[in-house]
């Protein structure tokens, strides 16, 4: 048994935050929402490999797996750095294993770019493929993709959808096709988290090519797409916790530092406390995405519950532990908070993860009994 | 990451498979299923179980062998906890004497002590109870009253009441922690010592809880006598004995809720006794939440024994793992009976759950404490102010009643927001 992180995925982790301390990423956020500009970090992910991270070394990518995606996520969350990776690791990975070998070279290099137009696989009360709905609960059913490919649909919300040069479409019955950018509607929606790239996309019987891909892949898409924003929210967690530990060391209040009343400090501890339950199931859900691919779907579904919970709770608690401060716009701790309030709400949001690991393990007990 | 056996554990887990496969047979039932029965006789069974077990090598895995042990890693003790609960039998009877009394003796005592207790306990021919808590002196151990002095011979006489004693009625011996020095500050005057639970003094009362069950007790102590070298390490070291009791109690606790049976998978089967509540958001939201959280628990635990496997001690933080523990099973048992209604909170299994709970957050430390304790740890934040720092045990008393005249009513308090 090791449990534990390699020495390479320890440097790599290293590494992610080395590259990224050379910007202003925090600061990039707020001005951002003032009307400035992101930096453009893609050179400095392409320089890292980081686009090609997941993809095999025959199709020119780097062969590693889910477990060194989410490390670089975390780094990439710590200081809320806007790289379009989300759509784009889940969508190489399921061309590289639909061996959709003309695409992959250009999108492992980062000469190109790749957004997952994700649909959430079906469970054991929802028969459908079903996708992000504009504007309510009620969750529509995912695209339809032709015997040739073409596609027609609308799908609101899709993470980094803007720009791309491809889209990964998984339809409504779990067919995939990539069709091209430019053949698709794409409304970029930027708000409330500026940092985060979000796209509703429209499909009018597009020109598509079938994939395809081995059985469960498309699934497996989905659940990579929840472990990576939970690596990213775990990340967020991390730093808002030592930020907010650093201050209540600082701030005396009554003579005392903030830190050592207990009120303050049960909240870091609480911080911690899902901090480290948060880590636990990424190592389990890096663990099983190479060694349990069964237990992928609900390894990812409690990763994503646990660390959505988790910056839910830090991006509030950062706050109040800042006091009025806290909630300005010259800190920080509001840019964590915006973080998190769009994150919950992404890809199936925080509770359809409860809700599927819900469903996975109450399955697998009909199954045994 | 890598959760794989290796050739050599493999090989050690099917040795250990096929014993219990050839074993089996003698094993009693779970206590829950043996419902009914004398609770001596019950008791009985599972003393004869723990000595097979231990006739087989399963029982003090990590013990050195020397001392009746087999002398291997905290691995081989997942092994055999995996392959007892694989089986489907109960597993060693005396797990607070040979997972945490056995080790603090192996670790302090003298080998006299050794040799005269570890085999008996290993076989479950004399079961040990652990006596540190007391009314007084929970969360805050060092506060022990519990009073020994040393006669000129070397023996002792022990006044005091314990608590919260799980198996004092069928313990033949208990580790317990007194005072030896009151002139000393308190973690300064603390002696450990083996107590024959036989002795003319020793009073044992069960300490019936929600449930109505009787799992622990109080134990009193009325000038009870102790012969001379009974005392486990040096005099006045007792603190740093107990530490070492302590820190095996956090390993197996860390490890432990997927032990108590509190797992995502049994608690999935349990809802299917209603089919309709597995389609019910509501229900499905409130377990999902649930499991995700023995699931951390579960890979914290692998994370902890990776520490223990390279060598090194589990941090403090393993105490969140107990945090994290109680308030899933306090969940899980609200839930369970929710679906099964009212006649739920009579149910052996999920009812109990839901009586035993509000009392076992505050076992092995209290929460509050647990989380003092890794915020000044394990995030580096200032302590709480306390008033018995480099205080003799002796003049706390007097210091404690004066800060509490001091306290004055709210009105006057001037702490306050701003106006």
């Amino acid at each position: 048994m090791n449990f534990a992180l390699t020495d390479e995925q320890e440097f790599l982790k290293e590494a992610a935050r080395g590259a990224l301390s050379r910007f202003k990423t925090v600061e990039a956020a707020r001005e951002t929402l003032d009307g400035g500009e992101l930096p453009d970090l893609w050179p400095t992910a392409v320089e890292a490999g980081w686009p090609g991270l997941m993809v095999s070394e025959e199709h020119g990518g780097a062969g590693l797996h889910v477990m060194e995606g989410m490390l670089v996520f975390s780094e990439l969350g710590r200081v809320l750095a806007s790289v379009p990776l989300l759509g784009h690791a889940p969508a190489s990975y399921l061309l590289d294993v639909a061996g959709a070998q003309d695409v992959l070279e250009a999108l492992a290099s980062g000469e190109q770019r790749a957004a997952l137009v994700a649909a959430k696989p079906p469970s054991d009360v929802e028969p459908r493929w079903t996708v992000e709905a504009r504007l309510g609960i009620e969750r529509p059913e995912a695209p339809e993709v032709g015997e040739d490919g073409s596609v027609t649909g609308t799908v609101a919300w899709v993470p980094d959808a803007p720009g791309a040069d491809l889209l990964v479409v998984v339809g409504a019955d779990g067919r995939a096709a990539l069709v091209r950018g430019t053949d698709a509607e794409v409304e970029p929606v930027t708000r409330y988290d500026a940092t985060r790239s979000l796209g509703h996309v429209r499909f009018d019987s597009a020109a598509g090519t079938l994939l395809e891909p081995p059985e469960g892949a498309a699934a497996a898409a989905w659940y990579i797409a929840q472990a990576l924003l939970a690596a990213e929210s775990l990340g967020a967690v991390e730093r808002a916790l030592e930020v907010s530990v650093q201050y209540s060391k600082e701030r005396f209040t009554f003579g005392r530092a903030i830190g050592s009343y207990q009120a303050v400090k049960h909240e870091l501890v609480e911080m911690l406390r899902r901090s480290e339950n948060a880590r636990s199931l990424m190592y389990y859900t890096g663990w099983a995405g190479q060694d349990t691919p069964h237990e992928f779907p609900v390894a990812a579904s409690a990763f994503r519950l646990t660390a959505g919970h988790a910056l839910d709770h830090a991006s509030r608690a950062q706050i109040s532990v800042h006091g009025g401060i806290g909630a300005t716009w010259e800190h920080d701790a509001p840019l964590y908070f915006r973080r998190a309030q769009l994150s919950r709400r992404l890809l199936g949001g925080t509770h359809g993860a409860a809700d599927r690991v819900a469903g996975e393990l109450l399955e697998a007990a009909r199954t045994a009994a | 990451m890598d959760l794989n056996d290796t050739p050599e554990l493999a090989e050690y887990r099917t040795m250990v498979r096929s014993w219990l496969a050839e074993h089996k047979a003698q094993a009693p039932t779970m206590r829950a299923e043996d419902e009914g029965t004398d609770e001596h006789e019950h008791v009985a069974r599972r003393r004869a179980w723990q000595r097979e077990l231990a006739a087989g090598g399963l029982a003090a895995v990590t013990w050195p062998a020397e001392y009746g042990g087999q002398g291997l890693g905290p691995l081989h003790q997942v092994v055999v906890n995996q392959e007892i609960g694989r089986a489907g039998v109960p597993g060693i009877f005396d797990i607070i004497g040979v997972g945490m009394l056995g080790p603090t003796l192996i670790a302090h005592g003298s080998e006299e002590q050794k040799q005269r207790y570890l085999g008996s306990m290993l076989a479950a021919d004399e079961v040990w109870c652990q006596l540190f808590s007391e009314p007084a002196a929970g969360s805050d151990l060092a506060g022990v009253q519990s009073r020994a002095r040393q006669a000129q011979d070397g023996s002792w006489r022990l006044s005091g009441q314990k608590v919260w004693t799980t198996n004092a009625q069928h313990a033949a011996f208990g580790l317990l922690l007194a005072r030896t020095d009151a002139d000393v500050p308190k973690h300064k005057g603390l002696t450990m010592f083996v107590v024959p639970m036989d002795a003319p003094g020793v009073t044992i009362r069960p300490l019936r809880q929600i449930s109505g069950e009787a799992h622990f007790n109080e134990v009193f102590f009325d000038d009870v006598a102790l012969d001379p070298l009974s005392e486990v390490g040096a005099v006045n070291n007792g603190w740093a004995v107990g530490m070492t009791t302590l820190l095996f109690e956090r390993v197996a606790i860390g490890l432990g809720g997927e032990g108590f049976g509190w797992r995502a998978d049994r608690f999935a089967a349990a809802l299917l006794a209603d089919e309709a509540a597995t389609r019910d958001p509501e229900v499905r939201h409130r377990y999902g939440e649930i499991a995700a959280d023995f699931l951390a628990l579960r890979f914290t635990g692998y994370r902890m024994l990776t520490t223990l496997q390279r060598g090194g001690i589990p941090g403090p933080e393993g105490a969140l793992a107990k945090v994290t523990t109680i308030k899933a099973a306090i969940a899980a048992g609200e839930l369970l009976v929710d679906v099964l209604g009212p006649d739920g909170l009579g149910d052996d299994l999920w009812g109990e759950l839901v009586s035993d709970l509000p009392g076992l957050k505050s076992a092995g430390g209290t929460e509050e404490i647990l989380r003092n304790m890794v915020g000044e740890r394990v995030l580096g934040l200032p302590p709480e102010p306390r008033l018995d720092k480099g205080v003799p045990f002796s003049e706390l008393r007097a210091k404690e009643r004066a800060s509490a005249a001091v306290t004055r009513p709210l009105a006057e308090a001037d702490a306050g927001a701003p106006s």
